[in-house]
């Protein structure tokens, strides 16, 4: 791809589509073992996944971006030990489609499975398992990075571990993934057993959160973000075993969505009454205190991927996320302020999650979980308003101790991004010089 | 279980359709002039779920191992081939072509007279066997020929027309012929064309074109408004069309 045209700039956008940005270059990258030359002496470079970020993470306005799509192949998968080798282009999804048949799930599961094994590693993404499996990035046994001198370097906890451990979590900034080899988890069947339990206020998640932690693999609640006392229902799972009910494993060919948002929405549709309405009604959906299903792991995962673009039901301003730790002492004044600051906003929000990390450390130096309660809540973009709460939520997290999730973010200031993430100067050793990104030029301004 | 022939392997296209078949398991021979790429797309097939990849390493232009290519076909699958594609090709830089002679005839060599040479050698085998299906990607640009890329178009033109032939012969033998015309897609081929929401993906061409081969149709637009667009192109008096700057 040369120049880009405005169609195609359109296209390498971030999820929450703010802040707009227009790469003067996208480099299509499709063989790994000829790579275009990384970096011009002007202009930076950086690696775009599938866009599923929020924010600026995966942006590089007035720069190149290496668009890694078509780096979609897989090198090995070891069906008996569940090693997998894949480029880095490939998306979770599809790795699910070869690897559930045969018995294997990820280790480590976003809300999404739209997005690439190299934002997975860069973001060091986690899942509903936090408590008991740490970040992705513990799962990963090696990868190739390329860097614009032309290096190409296998890393892994033995060789180039610091390059390694800069890598996950490394925003991108430390060169370009090829490839990445993973240990993918076994599974018996494809449905997830999954036991609902409705709570009515925070410490009551509290309670339930650190008894579910103990039974269960995956835990996490939906709060209702429009009310401070933090009403919610709280849902944790387990693969289910084998068995009469439980299918074979096998994956659902269909993987289109099924309904999907073409257009815009006009950004009225989510008013603070059509939220109202729906938290309520989610709420009230169940109606006994503790309900029990046996689910396919698509509605249980990836619940939002059955409608495809659902992003672009929050208008053409977009949405924002705001997604932060804090940690567990006093942790229930501080998410019950956050809670109240917003409430008082009036700024509803639809989506929000919540849920307890455990206190596995990620290899990865700039990884965003850590012990403590996190929590995920949508926004329709209203501008400066919008940001003007977002700027009062991170007085609220930096008091504590807390931090807020690079790969959702757009708005967090240098100052915070450094109370944050206090190994920065640290990691900036190992960025590539030729790599940048938008987000990276906001936090170090 | 199938068995694939897949002549120029390492195009966008052409994987995407491989995909589609190792995904049911089919037993493939793979054909591409680049070794370590066609590899990296044998181990891809491999882990998608191929019972069997075998690689040949060939330039098409190479017409004197052509018919070596076909041996390795009769000795790969001693049962008969089920589906042949032939998918590689070159988007000549058109003022080059119109400038360069040799240039000029080389682009057709590499898009028409080596197609016409190996379709020649398969369509003994198919005749022999008596069943199976060819596909070969031909292009929308052979539907008429332009100022901005005729070299090219003519090589098409020319690919379309012998399919449309062959199609006639080999359906008395119960061997299907399908012509692929794609419009334009995102592939290396069209790297420096500048991107419009025309361009399609080419994991959708494959999809498409694996299905046209199950179904043996025999001439494919993809995506299928192209087939429209092109029954306006061809309708425009000459007269006219001449002047126009396409
Ligand atoms: C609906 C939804 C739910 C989500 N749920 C979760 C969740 O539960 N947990 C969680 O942790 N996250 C979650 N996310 C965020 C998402 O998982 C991360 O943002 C992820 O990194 C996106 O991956 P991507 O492939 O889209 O990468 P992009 O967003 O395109 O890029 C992300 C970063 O990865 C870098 N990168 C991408 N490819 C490469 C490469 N080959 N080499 C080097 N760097 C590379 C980019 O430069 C950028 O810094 C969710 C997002 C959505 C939209
Ligand atoms: N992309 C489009 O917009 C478009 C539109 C209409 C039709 N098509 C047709 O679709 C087909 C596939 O192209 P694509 O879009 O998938 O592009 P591509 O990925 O660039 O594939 C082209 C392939 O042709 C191979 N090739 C070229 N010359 C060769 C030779 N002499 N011997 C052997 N292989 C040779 C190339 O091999 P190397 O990898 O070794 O270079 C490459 O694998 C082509 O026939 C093309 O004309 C494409």
């Amino acid at each position: 791809m040369g120049k880009p045209t405005a169609a195609s700039q359109r296209a390498f956008q971030s999820w929450g589509r703010y802040p707009k940005s227009t790469p003067e270059r996208i480099i299509a990258v499709r063989d790994r073992m000829n790579l275009p030359k990384l970096g011009k002496d002007d202009s930076t470079v950086l690696a775009y996944g599938q866009g599923r970020s929020y924010g600026d993470v995966c942006l590089n306005n007035g720069a190149t971006l290496l668009g890694t799509s078509a780096l979609d192949r897989f090198i090995d998968f070891n069906k008996d030990t569940g090693l997998l080798r894949a480029e880095a282009g490939t998306t979770l999804s599809d790795v699910l489609s070869q690897t559930i048949p045969q018995g294997w799930f990820l280790p480590v599961s976003p809300g999404t499975k739209f997005v690439s094994l190299g934002g997975a590693i860069a973001n060091d993404i986690h899942g509903k398992n936090h408590h008991v499996a740490g970040t992705f990035g513990r799962h990963v046994s090696r990868f190739e990075l390329v860097r614009s001198s032309g290096e190409k370097l296998v890393c892994s906890p033995k060789e180039n571990s610091e390059l390694f451990n800069a890598t996950i979590a490394g925003l991108g900034l430390t060169g370009l993934i090829t490839w990445i080899e993973l240990q993918m988890k076994p599974i018996e069947s494809d449905q997830i057993d999954v036991i609902t339990t409705r709570f009515r206020s925070l410490d009551e998640f509290l309670a339930l959160s650190a008894e579910a932690n103990k039974e269960s693999p995956y835990v996490v609640a939906w709060i209702d973000g429009l009310r401070s006392e933090g009403r919610g229902l709280l849902m944790q799972g387990d693969h289910a075993p084998a068995g009469p009910d439980a299918s074979l494993p096998s994956f659902e060919a269909d993987q289109k969505a099924r309904i999907s948002t073409p257009f815009d929405a006009p950004g009225w549709l989510l008013n603070p009454v059509s939220i109202r309405a729906f938290n309520a009604a989610y709420f009230r959906k169940q109606t006994t205190n503790i309900k029990r299903d046996r689910v396919h792991y698509n509605p249980y995962f990836y619940p939002l991927d059955a409608i495809r673009d659902w992003n672009r039901g929050y208008g053409k301003r977009g949405l924002l996320q705001y997604q932060c730790v804090v940690p567990f002492d006093d942790s229930n004044v501080t998410v019950q302020e956050l809670l109240s600051r917003i409430a008082e906003s009036g700024a509803g929000s639809f989506l929000a999650v919540i849920k307890m990390f455990g206190d596995i450390p990620s290899p990865g130096m700039m990884s965003f979980p850590r012990p403590g309660i996190t929590l995920a809540l949508d926004f329709a973009n209203k501008g400066e308003k919008t940001i003007q709460l977002f700027h009062s939520l991170d007085a609220i997290v930096r008091q504590a101790g807390g931090a807020v999730y690079p790969a959702k973010d757009a708005c967090m200031s240098a100052e915070s991004f450094r109370a944050y993430f206090p190994r920065w100067e640290e990691f900036s050793i190992y960025i590539d010089p030729a790599f940048s990104s938008s987000f990276w030029r906001r936090v170090t301004s | 279980m199938s068995t694939v022939l897949i002549i120029g392997a390492t195009s966008a296209i052409a994987h995407e359709t491989s995909r589609k078949f190792a995904s049911e398991g089919a037993d493939l021979l793979l054909v591409a002039r680049n070794g370590a790429k066609l590899q990296a797309n044998a181990d891809d097939l491999t882990a998608r779920g191929a019972y069997g990849i075998r690689t040949f390493i060939l330039d098409a232009n190479d017409f004197a191992r052509h018919s070596e290519l076909l041996d390795a076909v009769r000795s790969a699958f001693p049962d008969g081939l089920n589906y042949a594609l032939v998918a590689y090709g070159t988007l000549p830089d058109q003022a080059e072509v119109a400038a360069d002679a040799a240039a000029a005839a080389d682009a057709f060599t590499t898009n028409a007279t080596s197609v016409i040479a190996l379709l020649t050698h398969l369509a003994g085998l198919f005749e022999e066997q008596k069943h199976g299906a060819i596909a070969v990607i031909s292009s929308v640009a052979g539907d008429r020929g332009r100022p901005s890329n005729y070299v090219y178009g003519a090589a098409k033109g020319a690919v379309s027309l012998f399919t449309q032939g062959l199609r006639a012969r080999m359906a008395k033998h119960n061997v299907s012929v399908t012509t692929i015309k794609p419009g334009f897609v995102d592939t290396p081929m069209t790297a420096e064309v500048p991107k419009n929401p025309l361009f399609a993906d080419p994991s959708d061409v494959g999809v498409r074109i694996h299905k046209a081969m199950k179904k043996g149709q025999d001439i494919v637009y993809v995506p299928a408004f192209w087939r429209g667009v092109m029954g306006v192109i061809r309708a425009i008096p000459e007269r006219i069309f001449k002047r126009l700057d396409l």
